[in-house]
């Protein structure tokens, strides 16, 4: 679904990543791990077509990303759920609209889904926040509310960047296991952290390898964590 | 491009009342771009009353006087009949001439009355016979006739009006293009007007446009939800300007003899109907306004 094949990139100075080579099989589960400045964002960005490489292919869904114009890009995207660093909304729409514009952007008739986004927003708890505005959830809300926005379009994939990263443990406990929950279903999970504690508390749970980009390049790390 | 059916024209007036919650509101930029489709329809009006008088005005004199040219017969009283008869008989031999006729007395009286009262003893004075000439459409070569006059009948002056009638005409045409340059110029104004107000309405709503972006929107998209607001700004201010112009027109003197110039501006019969002209062209020129701004931020985004 998604497929990297000797990928490089940089922002106009010297190569970020070099010869990165990677397939997403159905259904697997990755962690991408790495220091601050690594690169995980830039890689996930590759991921969904936000950016192109400057060197290499990347594939979504089978097509090449240099041949796929900006409608197309769109389309690839709902079949990807990404939770971004910054999670941003549309503060003025309540979190349920916001959880629910994948599918209003895609065209699809909302109020066929309410059953949906009712059971959704259950799921991650935010039930009794339905109608907040987004700048008035917490940091935690913020992050399951992305989640839910994230996968309410049945994505196969699901891309996560540092959903954990300014949250309590407790709470992102509670996110770690609302991607097992996805990933049993069936959905293939990528998640970017620098939070080792988060990768070493989610093996027990599900089978996952860690990915680790160090000196441009990308390994896979042992069981040594 | 793509020819718009009338469906999708339909979709895009009454809209997607999800798509437009997308964007949030913004009641400056909305009261702005109301305030200048108005005003630029308000000037358009005048505008367009200018451009349509002059051309009422170069058609008439342009048509009707044309039409018609005078022969002045000036002799000593003995010859004025000869040199009559000569005259007529060479311009019924012209082409293009349609009837040569010469004034009577009461006639030449009736045109001399203004100037000198009713009681003129015509036969008196020594006045020079006048003959009204009928062109055909196809018009006749005074500089031949000229000449030919000129040999055969020595007394003989043509006046075929082209004198002060050319400047007139010349005038009314280029007032109608001043005219149809100021419409031109109006409504690129309200599309440069509307380039700004849009791309700051793009530039305020940066963060909606990337979230829309990213939950996997299409440009087409996200660029209807601002191009529709604009376009239906637009169409309503340029409504209610010109409706005012309309009005402010209609209130104008009406057209008399004596302003003739001056007071013939407004429109006429069906004239008023390029009224309705205006709100839809302010309506397409926001559009294509919007779309573009709208396409091209979209473009320069992840
Ligand atoms: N748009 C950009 N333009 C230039 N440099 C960038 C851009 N985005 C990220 N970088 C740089 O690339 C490096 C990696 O960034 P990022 O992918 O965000 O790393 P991580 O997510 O692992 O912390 C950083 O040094 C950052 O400054
Ligand atoms: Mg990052």
């Amino acid at each position: 679904m998604i497929e990297l094949e000797n990928v490089a990139m940089s922002y106009g100075g010297g190569e970020l990543l070099s010869d990165i080579s990677l397939r997403l099989a159905p259904g697997s589960f990755h962690f991408l791990t790495g220091p601050s400045g690594a690169g995980k964002t830039t890689f996930l960005k590759l991921c969904y077509g936000a950016l192109l490489p400057s060197a290499g292919q990347v594939q979504l869904f089978g097509t090449d990303l240099r041949q796929m114009g900006r409608d197309d890009i769109a389309l690839a995207r709902r079949k990807i759920g990404v939770v971004h660093q910054d999670v941003q909304f549309l503060d003025h729409l309540s979190v349920a609209e916001n959880v629910a514009l994948p599918l209003a952007v895609s065209g699809r008739d909302t109020l066929d889904q309410e059953v949906n986004l009712r059971e959704l927003l259950g799921w991650v708890g935010l039930k009794a926040r339905a109608d907040a505005l987004p700048p008035q959830l917490s940091g935690g809300e913020r992050q399951r509310a992305a989640l839910a926005r994230a996968v309410i379009m049945s994505p196969e994939v699901i891309l996560a960047d540092e959903p954990t990263g300014n949250i309590d443990w407790e709470m992102s406990q509670r996110l770690l296991q609302l991607l097992v929950e996805l990933n049993r279903m069936g959905k293939t999970i990528m998640v970017a952290t620098h939070d080792l504690n988060l990768i070493r508390a989610a093996k027990g749970q599900v089978q996952a390898r860690v990915l680790r980009i160090s000196n441009r390049r990308l390994h896979l790390a042992g069981a040594d964590l | 491009m793509k020819r718009p059916d009338l469906a999708q024209l339909t979709r895009f007036f009454t809209g997607d009342p999800q798509a437009d919650r997308m964007v949030p509101p913004t009641g400056y930029t909305a009261r702005l771009t109301l305030f200048s489709a108005a005003a630029m329809a308000f000037l358009a009006v005048f505008a367009l009353a200018l451009a349509l008088a002059t051309g009422r005005m170069a058609v008439r004199w342009g048509d009707e006087l044309a039409r018609t040219a005078t022969l002045r017969i000036s002799a000593p009283t003995d010859q004025i009949a000869a040199q009559t008869a000569a005259a007529l008989r060479v311009l019924s031999q012209t082409p293009g001439v349609a009837t040569a006729r010469a004034l009577g007395p009461d006639e030449q009286r009736a045109l001399l009355a203004p100037w000198f009262g009713p009681d003129l003893p015509l036969e008196a004075l020594p006045i020079p016979q006048l003959i009204e000439i009928v062109e055909t459409r196809a018009g006749f070569d005074a500089q031949g006739l000229r000449l030919r006059l000129s040999a055969e009948v020595p007394g003989a002056v043509l006046d075929d009006h082209s004198r002060w009638r050319k400047p007139l005409v010349h005038a009314a045409n280029s007032l109608r293009l001043l005219g149809g340059v100021a419409i031109v110029l109006i409504f690129g104004t309200m599309a440069a007007m509307i380039t700004l107000a849009a791309n700051a309405a793009l530039a305020a709503n940066a963060q909606v446009i990337a979230v829309l972006r990213l939950v996997g929107a299409r440009d087409g998209y996200i660029a209807q939800a601002f191009v529709r607001r604009f376009t239906l700004r637009a169409i309503s201010g340029a409504f209610v300007g010109s409706v005012l112009g309309g009005l402010a027109v209609a209130l104008l003197p009406a057209a008399q003899d004596e302003g003739g110039f001056l007071t013939g501006l407004g429109f006429q019969g069906l004239g008023w109907l390029w009224l309705l002209v205006i709100p839809p062209l302010a309506g397409a020129v926001a559009f294509g306004a919007t779309q573009f701004a709208a396409r091209t931020t979209l473009k320069e985004l992840p």
